[in-house]
């Protein structure tokens, strides 16, 4: 096996996961603490992208452009609480999914009218375009230890505001019984929006960090969605340290099956079998890793404490 | 067809009070009239020279199908899947699959190269059903939200399956050279078809009913309201769901089997999620847990997309809010409406 090969495929995992922790982050905040099932994340991602590209064009310079959009992606996600989620607490997660779910609609069809049918493609900053060579073999665009940094960053950051600050106590004691906390004297609406916002941010930041490699375009966070519910699913509704320790999980798992699976199937199968299975299976991978996971722990792997 | 709130022995709250009227309930006369009117104005507008109508009523009531297999589980049973496209989606590759090979060669050794309806048509049910039980038998384990996620990634899962298969067209999707063959029809005849595709749905409304009317179907609603205490009762409600989920699972192939005959064209995209989301929609919008609810749902859904998406390419943005409304403001889907309209 090639190491380089592999080094750099694990660190493409970690990245993948990390980008995936920012989207699962927010959808399992919102969840567990507002107790509201919110599709329209997907969207979020995208409006991030977006804000950020049209912003970078406007400014000139993308980090500048990501740190402008940030709030205007927490006041969409303010937004989208107070007119829509709001009057919807009392209700099923039936209607949770299918409002949430013409949301998209409405979100997607207002990028389409806004900005157009066409993606928009962001450059980078010359200085951030470069690799590095860590070894002779070994080398990586910049561009994406900026993201793995960038993920890390917001996880410590969500963390700490989680475990050490007021706010994060009010958080943490909202998800384990938010009729208490209300009843305690806190202004649970306020709560409610904050964490919706910071949930709505953190979405933005992933669709902001991916937009110079791929770009911004209508739907791209419908994929991207999927995947999280698997995160947050495997992580345990609620709990933001299941949500990293799945991400990254299942950011390897994918990226490293996709590109080992083949190799692995060639020592006890025919090379044609190998080849044609390997794509399929892999593709399936982090599904069936989900449903062993839900076969022996129905909650995830860290379900909050407390419900 | 008069309520069925009188097989609700939990005192499960029912949308609306069911207005009798005489023998027959306004719900009742309700589906009928609609019934009668998918039975009698596509084959006029065909005769007259608007074949596209006929077309249109035709995908109408095979996603009415499938809408109704939903019903079964969401509606009565009180179970979110949020992957029913899925279903649908293998149903209709259980057909362009044998008939792929049937044309291009491979799979004849065990008699799936084919273009016989009598061999697809058992396939896309015993496939679909077989999906339902593994997947079902997992995603049953959960509740609630899981339940809802869960899923969805089962069928994003078969959505990545198909994509990542080169033979069958992947992403690019498979034609559908040859239509099922059929003993005494011809589905290429556009009338015949929309019969078949009418007479199943008759046939599934007919089964749904059944099955609600019947032992089965009142511990499938019942632990709806209550799980625990039908639990209690000595019921394994486990079972019961898995049975339905399996049920309405293969009634969703066979209208993807009918779904693919009438689209001769198969791609991936039949299985997004926001299919799913749209059978979903159908099923609210008409008035989950009620005979003719989804095909109500159907009806008004096909027509809407319709009517929109002749005015502007933005016809999402009204839908949307459309849909947001619905969730906010109409409790109890159109029948729901209907029937609280004629109580008084």
């Amino acid at each position: 096996m090639d190491f380089a090969l592999f080094v750099i495929q694990t660190l493409n995992g970690v990245q993948l996961g990390l980008l995936l922790f920012l989207v699962a982050s927010g959808l399992t905040l919102v969840f567990g603490i507002l107790d509201f099932v919110n599709l329209a994340h997907a969207a979020l991602y995208m409006l991030g992208a977006f804000i950020c590209a049209t912003l970078t064009f406007a400014v000139g310079n993308f980090l500048l452009a990501v740190v402008l959009s940030l709030p205007i992606t927490a006041a969409v996600g303010w937004a989208v609480e107070r007119f829509v989620a709001r009057p919807l607490y009392t209700r099923d997660h039936l209607d949770h999914v299918l409002a949430t779910f013409g949301l998209i609609l409405v979100l997607d069809t207002a990028v389409h009218l806004i900005w157009g049918p066409e993606g928009i493609a962001v450059p980078l900053p010359d200085w951030l375009d470069g690799q590095i060579a860590f070894t002779e073999t070994i080398v990586l665009p910049t561009y994406r230890l900026v993201i793995i940094a960038a993920g890390l960053g917001s996880a410590l950051g969500l963390f700490w505001l989680v475990t050490y600050t007021r706010t994060g106590m009010l958080i943490r004691a909202g998800a384990s019984n938010r009729r208490m906390v209300s009843a305690l004297g806190v202004n649970i609406e306020i709560l409610f929006a904050l964490v919706f916002a910071l949930g709505a941010a953190l979405a933005g930041l992933a669709g902001m960090l991916i937009v110079p490699i791929t770009e911004a375009s209508i739907g791209m966070g419908n994929n991207i969605i999927i995947t999280a519910f698997v995160v947050i699913i495997v992580g345990g509704i609620g709990s933001i340290k299941g949500a990293f320790i799945a991400a990254l999980m299942i950011g390897l798992i994918d990226t490293l099956g996709r590109s080992y699976l083949d190799d692995i199937f060639k020592v006890f199968m025919s090379t044609a079998a190998a080849e044609t299975s390997a794509p399929a299976v892999s593709a399936m991978l982090i599904y069936i890793l989900m449903a062993v996971i839900l076969a022996m722990r129905p909650q995830g792997l860290f379900p909050p404490k407390v419900r | 067809m008069t309520s069925d709130s009188s097989s609700r022995p939990f005192g499960h709250s029912s949308p609306a009070k069911t207005a009798r009227q005489g023998w027959m309930s306004a719900r009742g006369w309700a589906t009928l009239i609609i019934m009668a009117l998918l039975a009698c104005l596509p084959p006029i507008f065909y005769w007259t020279g608007n074949a596209f109508y006929l077309d249109l009523a035709t995908r109408l009531t095979i996603l009415a199908i499938a809408a109704v297999s939903l019903n079964l589980i969401l509606g009565y049973g009180g179970l979110v899947s949020f992957g029913h496209a899925a279903y649908v989606g293998l149903g209709a590759y259980a057909v362009g699959i044998p008939a792929h090979h049937w044309l291009y060669g491979g799979l004849e050794g065990i008699g799936l190269a084919t273009t016989s309806g009598l061999v697809q048509i058992p396939i896309a049910i015993a496939v679909t059903a077989f999906f339902a039980l593994i997947t079902g038998a997992i995603c049953l384990r959960t509740k609630g939200v899981y339940f809802i996620m869960i899923t969805m990634a089962f069928a994003q899962m078969i959505y990545y399956l198909i994509v990542s298969i080169e033979e069958y067209g992947g992403d690019d999707g498979l034609v559908i050279d040859t239509r099922s063959e059929l003993p005494g029809l011809n589905l290429d005849d556009p009338l015949q078809l929309f019969g078949l595709s009418y007479v199943s749905l008759v046939a599934a409304l007919l089964l749904v009913r059944m099955i609600t009317r019947s032992r089965f179907g009142t511990v499938l609603h019942a632990a709806k309201g209550n799980n625990e205490r039908v639990v209690t009762l000595g019921f394994n409600t486990y079972a019961y769901r898995l049975t339905a989920y399996v049920i309405s699972g293969a009634m969703a192939g066979y209208a993807g089997a009918l779904l693919g005959n009438f689209t001769t064209f198969i791609s991936p995209e039949m299985m997004d999620w926001a299919e799913s989301g749209e059978l979903m929609f159908m099923v609210i919008l008409g008035g989950a847990a009620t005979t003719g609810g989804p095909v109500f749902g159907a009806a008004t859904f096909i027509l809407l997309e319709e009517v929109l998406s002749s005015l502007t390419i933005y016809w999402h943005l009204p839908f949307g809010l459309l849909l947001i409304a619905v969730v906010l403001f109409g409790r109890g889907g159109l029948v729901g409406m209907l029937t609280r309209d004629s109580a008084k």
